[in-house]
């Protein structure tokens, strides 16, 4: 295995695949995907269910299924090949240089151990602590987390613990082992939206405080407005638009990018506003068309794009890419920009119930 | 952001229940009788209760202060029988139960876990093995494997319980093994070992645990019902329970005034298997940590 220079990009992804073999025919969860990922750098994946942000997250940990899968392309972890590792030599970078937020609280921590001991455990195996180190260990990271009362939350059984609590708990064992990759699968998406905001912020708080990088899937466009250095939309396996989360928001090219913007609530809409929503269903993997899979859906479709697949082509600013036939004007996305509220509804409501003393998050959106 | 909004206290804190619901006087009940039977079992020679292989009255006598729960058709103690009865009844049982989970129960958590060619294997065999009735199995060997000993009748009954134990502790370690603290003990950086009996053991204890204690008591049945069939130690070199009812048997269906010498054996081995299920069942509660009590 080789080890590369440091200041490399933390994560290289080269048209990474990852197809199930079902009974129906092959399916192309994720269908040639290429990133990059910067240290100390915040990524967002986001798309609808099923575009395969998920399994892209997994095979990016080496943790896809071992039967009826296969994985092509590569992806270079701090200088270490994933595809194709066995668990023996991925065992070797679990835990310390990638770790993961898993989405659901409820069914991540085994309900028979101690919250504590749980935390505790990969402490124990990986950097070979004592077990009073560990403890002691645990305790601290119980508190960094926001826990209250850390000490005696250690013997917490986690039905003892609410949702919340539980995703603190799951962030604490990720972050046990002082990751550089934290990958955070919609890390929210089990909460409520008061609890989101204020995973989110921890989050973000340890992620400025710990210089890791961490890559965020989810589907809740407010979640990443605000948190990312950089976004990749997804369709159908594929992505369709990636850049600064700026370009993103405001110059998206992608007319699917657009319309999940549309679909997003607003505080700046006078209320009762009916929400836009995209017209169909993400398209069955198993029988793709051979044009751009968004096409059956766009309102912007022509004929060439039911005939030839749009590639990722370079936009005006740098590093943002998108893949469509018929892109939206540069600069369209004034649909945002008059607003000077939030995106989303978590953001705003957690501003609402909980004030932050930090008010960047809102106030000046997409400036980051 | 600033460490004070990191460590904001979060409002969503639970209070942990102090105090667990006590078990209640009707186990500790259940659990005496057990104890009782155990140390009548393991114990019997010593307690001074008449000698249960010897002729000491006239047969088919009711209860009295000599005999307190009567005497069967050829004179012999029933108490002392049915206390000694629990020797055989009880060692078949837990050795048959020993043997089942042994292999069962192993081979079941290594074929969920590990999935491939050896769970294809033993899943098969397992099924094959219980799409026929045990108990003809277990009457065939039996019949040709004389003479019928100890040791015979747990192996035989135990291997027979081998696929039904497989088939649980299977199904409850694949239940398991899909959830997402495995995979998430697995990122950390745990050994298979380590999953095994960290993460999935525990987990798949509790199911094990209420199917071993059905399991002792249907063996207990289950003797009773090879005893029956003759098929079981014969009687004259140790009483079992199902052997004590065989017997009375014919008693009591010429001369339905002998009542006691089948109500109280049968009424042991009731009570026994009640008190053993409903030990189990309040037990796997009390220990329940999965349920939040409110």
């Amino acid at each position: 295995m080789s080890y590369q220079n440091q200041t490399s990009d933390l994560l290289v992804v080269e048209n990474l695949t990852t197809t199930f073999n079902t009974a129906r025919g092959p399916l192309p969860a994720v269908g040639g995907v290429s990133f990059t990922l910067g240290r100390n750098a915040t990524l967002g994946v986001v798309g609808e269910s099923g575009s395969g942000k998920t399994v892209l997250s997994r095979t990016i940990m080496g943790l896809q299924p071992r039967v009826n899968v296969e994985v092509g392309g590569s992806v270079l972890l701090d200088g270490h090949q994933i595809v194709g590792a066995t668990d023996d030599n991925l065992r070797e970078i679990w835990g310390t240089t990638v770790a993961m937020i898993f989405q659901d609280p409820m069914t991540s921590l085994n309900p028979v151990t101690k919250v504590g001991k749980q935390i505790g455990e990969s402490l124990r195996i990986r950097l070979g602590m004592s077990k009073a180190e560990a403890k002691t260990r645990a305790i601290e990271l119980l508190n960094l987390v926001g826990i209250s009362s850390p000490a005696e939350r250690y013997d917490a059984f986690p039905t003892q613990l609410s949702g919340g609590m539980r995703q603190r708990v799951m962030i604490a064992i990720a972050l046990a082992c002082n990751p550089t990759l934290l990958m955070a699968d919609e890390p929210t998406t089990g909460l409520d939206v008061t609890i989101q905001a204020q995973i989110l912020n921890l989050l973000d708080g340890l992620q400025a405080e710990r210089q890791m990088s961490v890559m965020l899937v989810t589907h809740d466009l407010g979640v990443v407005a605000t948190r990312t250095d950089q976004i990749i939309v997804m369709y159908a396996g594929r992505i369709v638009e990636m850049g600064s989360t700026r370009d993103v928001f405001l110059n998206h090219r992608m007319p699917y990018t657009r319309a999940l913007l549309e679909s997003t609530p607003r505080v700046s809409n006078p209320s009762h506003t009916r929400l836009k929503t995209i017209p169909g269903r993400p398209p069955n993997l198993l029988k793709l068309q051979q044009g751009c899979a968004f096409a059956p859906r766009c309102s912007r479709a022509t004929e060439q794009c039911s005939i030839e697949r749009p590639l990722l082509q370079p936009a005006a600013a740098q590093g943002h890419m998108f893949a469509c036939w018929n892109p939206l004007d540069s600069g369209s996305g004034d649909i945002q920009r008059s607003s000077n509220v939030a995106v989303s509804a978590p953001t705003t409501l957690s501003q609402a119930v909980t004030p932050q003393p930090t008010t960047t998050e809102i106030g000046d959106d997409y400036e980051r | 952001m600033t460490e004070q909004s990191i460590n904001e206290t979060s409002p969503e804190v639970v209070e942990q229940p102090e105090k667990k619901e006590p078990l209640g006087v009707f186990f500790w009940l259940c659990l005496s009788w057990l104890i009782l039977v155990a140390v009548g079992a393991i114990f019997g020679n010593l307690l001074p209760i008449p000698d249960p292989n010897e002729m000491l009255s006239m047969p088919n006598e009711g209860m009295s202060a000599a005999h307190w729960l009567g005497t069967d058709a050829l004179g012999r103690d029933i108490f002392s029988r049915i206390v000694i009865g629990s020797r055989i009844s009880l060692t078949i049982s837990i050795g048959s139960m020993a043997i089942g989970f042994g292999v069962g129960g192993t081979l079941g958590m290594l074929a969920a876990f590990r999935r491939g060619i050896l769970d294809l294997v033993a899943t098969s065999i397992a099924f094959m093995f219980l799409a026929f009735p045990s108990i003809i199995g277990v009457i065939a060997v039996l019949s040709f494997w004389h003479p019928a000993s100890l040791g015979k009748i747990t192996l035989v009954v135990g291997i027979t319980s081998i696929p039904l134990v497989y088939r649980v502790v299977r199904a409850a370690t694949l239940a398991t093994a899909s959830k997402e603290y495995v995979t998430a003990a697995k990122v950390m950086g745990a050994r298979d070992r380590r999953i095994l009996f960290r993460e999935l053991l525990p987990n798949v204890a509790p199911t094990a645990l209420s199917f071993l204690l059905f399991g002792l008591a249907t063996v207990v049945v289950f003797e009773g019902i090879l005893a029956f069939l003759g098929l079981s130690l014969p009687p004259y070199l140790a009483p079992s329970w199902g052997n004590l009812i065989n017997e009375s048997r014919d008693a009591i269906t010429s001369t339905p005034r002998n009542w006691f010498l089948i109500v109280f054996p049968s009424l042991a081995l009731c009570l026994f298997v009640l008190c053993l299920n409903f030990v189990g069942d309040r037990l796997r509660s009390y220990f329940d940590v999965t349920e939040v009590k409110l």
